[in-house]
């Protein structure tokens, strides 16, 4: 199954927001989001590697510099992504907090401050 | 366009690191300096940027100017640095975006209440997030520079945290901008995966020739789900009313005149230079054109719909998106052109009317057209300068808004899309028509008093009342003049039409975009004869906008003694709002919902055609 | 929409989705194959700045630009939260007196666990360019370790070890050298964040030019907004109340 780890990563995305469109909870819509967002690190990580391959750090004495390393790209890509992740996700949060003592529920069904 | 100038792109990245240091600088000082210094040291930050983007532009003018950050100039095709590339369509937006920045903290100076220095701080994190975006050359830089535009917005959107209406903007802001982005990223990642390379110039040389395979489909309508939601383009729109509607008012101004277009700018940016030697102009066209006309048409209709002022204003640039993403969308060079001063126009007239909407929030604290019939006869400043921008937006000449709405038009005929150029007089007219019954009903009082539920929350203070302006403030104003002054330069500087043709030429030019990158010189752009901004047929088309404007107006005035008689018509009416109020429900699920059903239409738009 | 609704559209959606992407996965490239051209040049580039972590590499050197737009959204979203999280008109801060019962167990293991912490957060900062690791990873170990302090029960000491104002400043002085030492770059060597620092020998503690600084800079920034991301998270949770005993109802207005 060559494709199993690019299917996993799209049904990650796919079942995160599944999560968003289905949740009665804002903070449950938050970390599905950052589920979706999953899909993400398994699709770059998964883009990058290369069986075989050793990581694309050569601190230790004993490792020489190698082209055989997993994709070091993918990495920095992923790091810059787990950045936005978390720092969206305090955001959200920081407006859900708001939301519950305003609205005192945090339920999107319950929320209509907004329509039309 | 082979004329390199080195001491512009080795200031390119100061676009992006001016704000950031200044907004470094102002966590560090702001809590402890006046209220007045943070104002004046925000606004000339934003001056020097916007300084900065004047003179990329004219010198990209002569030729593109690029700048592998670092000195990580490629060799051969290759390179693992990132590049900014610099067109004149992409200085002149990042002009426009440094440009209204200024204005909006001019018009902040003594709106909005801040005692930490935070407001400024992310305005200018915001300021830096859409420079990069519209430098950038580099697809992953991209998704970064939108994140950072994301995340600043999201945080200002809400910033009024007494009002449920804007915490819930802002999420719904936040978690459909968020997962659109993710969605690129995937596209992003499919893309390395296929090519081995990120920048844009690069991308491109790698797909050309090639027939699209399901790969290239499947990044393409990813990577461009993320900056259509961003764009506010049909169905990924929800989430622009509820954010445009609650922000603070320059803020608003920001989001409705340079953010959305800034999505449309990078989606066709990624088509042109990444998409185009693939997915031919001829296959993609038929997908660009549907959205834009579904996007034209329902963003029109939502839009005379609403009666809280700001969601009407919000809908009438999704309306106004779907006509550019319509010019831009003929894969031409006129209608490129056409398109750019159209957003350019537009962006000065919606920042004057958010920047009004502001001013009638801050005197009445209500934006609620029923709610505020025939209470601003006190201000027939504000009602004069509400009327003019209804009409300048319905495209009455010499704005600039007008004379882009022309050219596109001419366009379109030129195309024989003769519906296309109904379609452009027929929203204009809706959305100009819209604001000019605000203007009719709120600063004159004129037809029936509508009767409407006293119970509709259509307001949304910024300030508490007793600290509300009686007077109008000499800052506000000035902002406001600017940028009604600019959209009029805009449509009577001779040259204008010229101008946007070449930067048209420039940004549809792939060829000469990857040969810069690689530091040769690209061909020579053949010249079009100079044209006068203006032809008969436009401005005629103009004016019979305006009117049609007017009439709109006046029907939705006094039309409830005319559909009294047709009930079937009133009927008719009835059902298509309700089922269009109920899609737009303000719930988070339904936008997720449409998001993915919008993935799909999107990818049988373009998929379809091509098998 | 009704709930069945919104889930027909999302399963429209997904089937869409899905004849989009299976056949895009099969033309993928086989999972684990040897087709990285830009690892191969990355490498070669790291190497050539003598930088031993080629991640960081990529971070700090190559696409320096992608990290200093990323901790931009860093210190944008610390500043959102602060602004998003301040007490609103009708809260006040409560400081509730005396102290929460701790296990001693806790209270030791987070006196212990607190140097440790440190120490790899230290560790993870300064060889960032030579062993896995890095700016961001050592500040969110330093920013969040603090917090053992409070898990060890005492709020007072946490407050004392973190002057919201001095890590403010730790948060700004961080951002503002990244971008410092791009605009150094300009001066130095006409590029900015160009790598113009002396590169050293490969696998040191100081090579790879600007890369070990700017590891710092970005360590010092993301430990003190991370500290201070919490703070705010802590203070809201801890001692933000309704000033009158009474929640404000919902969308009151004052019309």
């Amino acid at each position: 199954m060559k494709g199993l780890i690019y299917f996993v990563a799209f049904f990650l995305l796919i079942i995160g927001a599944f999560g968003i469109a289905r949740s009665k909870d804002l903070v449950h819509a938050v970390v599905c989001l950052s589920v979706a967002q999953a899909g993400t690190y398994v699709l770059l990580l998964a883009v990058g590697y290369q069986h075989h391959a050793s990581p694309p750090v050569f601190g230790s004495p004993a490792s020489r510099p190698t082209r055989d390393v997993v994709d070091p790209l993918v990495q920095a890509m992923a790091l810059t992504d787990i950045v936005v992740s978390a720092t969206v996700t305090a955001l959200l949060l920081a407006i859900s907090i708001q939301i519950a003592k305003r609205n005192h529920s945090v339920d999107p069904d319950e929320l209509n401050a907004v329509e039309g | 366009m082979a004329h390199f100038d080195h001491g512009a792109a080795a200031l390119l990245p100061l676009a992006v690191a001016v704000p950031m240091l200044g907004a470094s600088v102002m966590l560090a000082l702001g809590r402890h300096v006046s209220r007045l210094v943070r104002d004046l040291f925000a606004i000339a930050i934003a001056a020097g940027v916007t300084g900065l983007s004047g003179y990329f532009l004219a010198v990209a003018s002569s030729g593109r100017i690029v700048n592998w950050v670092a000195t990580w100039t490629p060799l051969g095709h290759r390179s693992v640095g990132i590049v900014l590339e610099v067109d004149p369509m992409g200085a002149g937006i990042a002009l426009l975006a440094a440009g209204l920045v200024t204005c909006a903290l001019i018009f902040s100076l003594r709106y909005l209440e801040s005692d930490t220095g935070h407001f400024h701080l992310l305005v200018l994190c915001f300021l830096a997030g859409m420079e990069g975006f519209a430098l950038t050359g580099d697809l992953f830089d991209l998704f970064v520079f939108l994140e950072l535009m994301g995340a600043s917005a999201y945080a200002l959107t809400a910033h009024n945290i007494e009002d449920p209406q804007a915490l819930q903007g802002g999420l719904n802001f936040g978690i459909i901008n968020s997962l659109g982005a993710y969605v690129s990223l995937m596209g992003i990642g499919l893309l390395y995966a296929k090519t081995g390379v990120l920048q844009l110039p690069l991308l491109g040389a790698k797909l050309a020739g090639h027939r699209p395979g399901p790969l290239v489909i499947a990044a393409f309508v990813l990577i461009f789900t993320g900056l259509l939601v961003k764009s506010g383009v049909v169905p990924f729109h929800f989430w622009l009313a509820d954010a445009h509607a609650v922000a603070p008012a320059p803020v608003c101004m920001l989001f409705s005149a340079v953010m959305d277009p800034l999505g449309v700018y990078a989606a066709f940016r990624v088509y042109w230079t990444v998409f185009s030697p693939t997915i031919a102009p001829a296959h993609a066209r038929v997908a660009f054109l549907s959205l834009g006309v579904a996007t034209a048409v329902i963003g029109a209709v939502m839009c005379c719909a609403q009666r809280h002022i700001k969601r009407l204003l919000a809908y009438s640039t999704i309306a106004h998106v779907g006509l550019f993403f319509c010019a831009l969308g003929l894969l031409r060079e006129d209608g490129t052109a056409a398109a750019a001063l159209y957003a350019a126009g537009h962006a000065g007239i919606k920042g004057a009317l958010f920047l009004l909407c502001g001013m009638l929030l801050d005197r009445y604290g209500n934006v609620d057209e029923l709610h505020l019939f025939g209470k601003g006869r006190g201000s027939p400043h504000l009602g004069l300068l509400f009327g003019l921008c209804g009409f300048a937006l319905a495209g009455l000449p010499p704005f600039g808004l007008a004379l882009g709405k022309a050219l596109a038009e001419k366009a379109a005929i030129d195309q024989h899309l003769y519906w296309m150029v109904a379609l452009f007089v027929l929203v204009s007219a809706l959305t100009g028509g819209a604001v000019l019954r605000v203007t009719a009903r709120v600063f004159l009082g004129l037809g029936d008093r509508p009767k409407g539920d006293a119970e509709y929350r259509a307001v949304g203070t910024e300030r508490p009342p007793a600290q509300r302006l009686q007077a109008l403030p000499a800052a506000a104003l000035s902002a406001i003049g600017v940028l009604i002054a600019g959209t009029l330069a805009l449509g009577v500087l001779p040259g204008a039409r010229d101008a946007a043709e070449r930067a048209a030429a420039a940004f549809i030019d792939r060829s000469g975009y990857l040969a810069n990158a690689l530091g040769h010189a690209g061909h020579q752009l053949a010249i079009a004869p100079s044209a006068p901004n203006w032809d008969l047929r436009g401005v005629l088309l103009g004016i019979a906008s305006a009117l049609l404007a007017a009439g709109f107006a006046a029907a939705s005035c006094y039309g409830r003694r005319i559909l009294v008689h047709v009930p079937a018509l009133r009927l008719g009416t009835r059902a298509v709002l309700r089922a269009l109020h109920r899609v737009h429900s303000g719930h988070i699920g339904d936008y997720v919902a449409w998001l993915m059903a919008g993935c799909a239409i999107l990818a049988g738009l373009i998929g379809l055609p091509l098998r | 929409m009704s709930r069945p609704v919104r889930y027909v559209v999302f399963c429209l959606g997904v089937v869409g989705l899905a004849i989009l992407l299976a056949p895009a996965v099969a033309h993928l490239p086989a999972f684990g194959s040897t087709f990285h051209p830009y690892r191969t040049l990355a490498v070669a580039a790291a190497v050539a700045h003598r930088t031993a972590n080629v991640v960081s590499a990529i971070n700090f050197d190559q696409r320096g630009l992608d990290t200093f737009g990323e901790e931009s959204i860093f210190l944008a979203s610390v500043a959102g939260a602060a602004l998003l999280l301040r007490p609103g008109e009708h809260e006040t801060e409560r400081r509730p007196l005396g102290h929460a019962r701790m296990l001693d167990a806790t209270r030791l293991l987070g006196y212990v666990l607190l140097p440790l912490s440190t120490i790899l957060g230290l560790d993870l900062i300064s060889h960032g360019n030579v062993t896995p690791g890095g700016g961001f990873q050592g500040g969110v170990v330093l920013g969040t370790g603090l917090h053992l302090l409070y898990v060890a029960g005492s709020y007072d000491a946490l407050e004392k070890m973190r002057p919201t104002t001095l890590f403010e400043w730790g948060e700004a002085i961080g951002a503002g050298s990244y971008g410092a030492l791009g605009v150094a770059g300009l001066l130095a060597s006409g590029a900015f964040l160009a790598n113009f620092v002396p590169l050293g020998h490969f696998g040191a503690l100081f090579s790879g030019g600007t890369v070990p600084l700017l590891n710092i800079a970005v360590g010092i920034e993301v430990a003190s907004g991370g500290a201070i991301l919490l703070s705010h998270f802590l203070r809201q949770a801890m001692f933000t109340e309704p000033a009158g005993g009474g929640r404000r109802a919902s969308g009151e207005r004052d019309e």
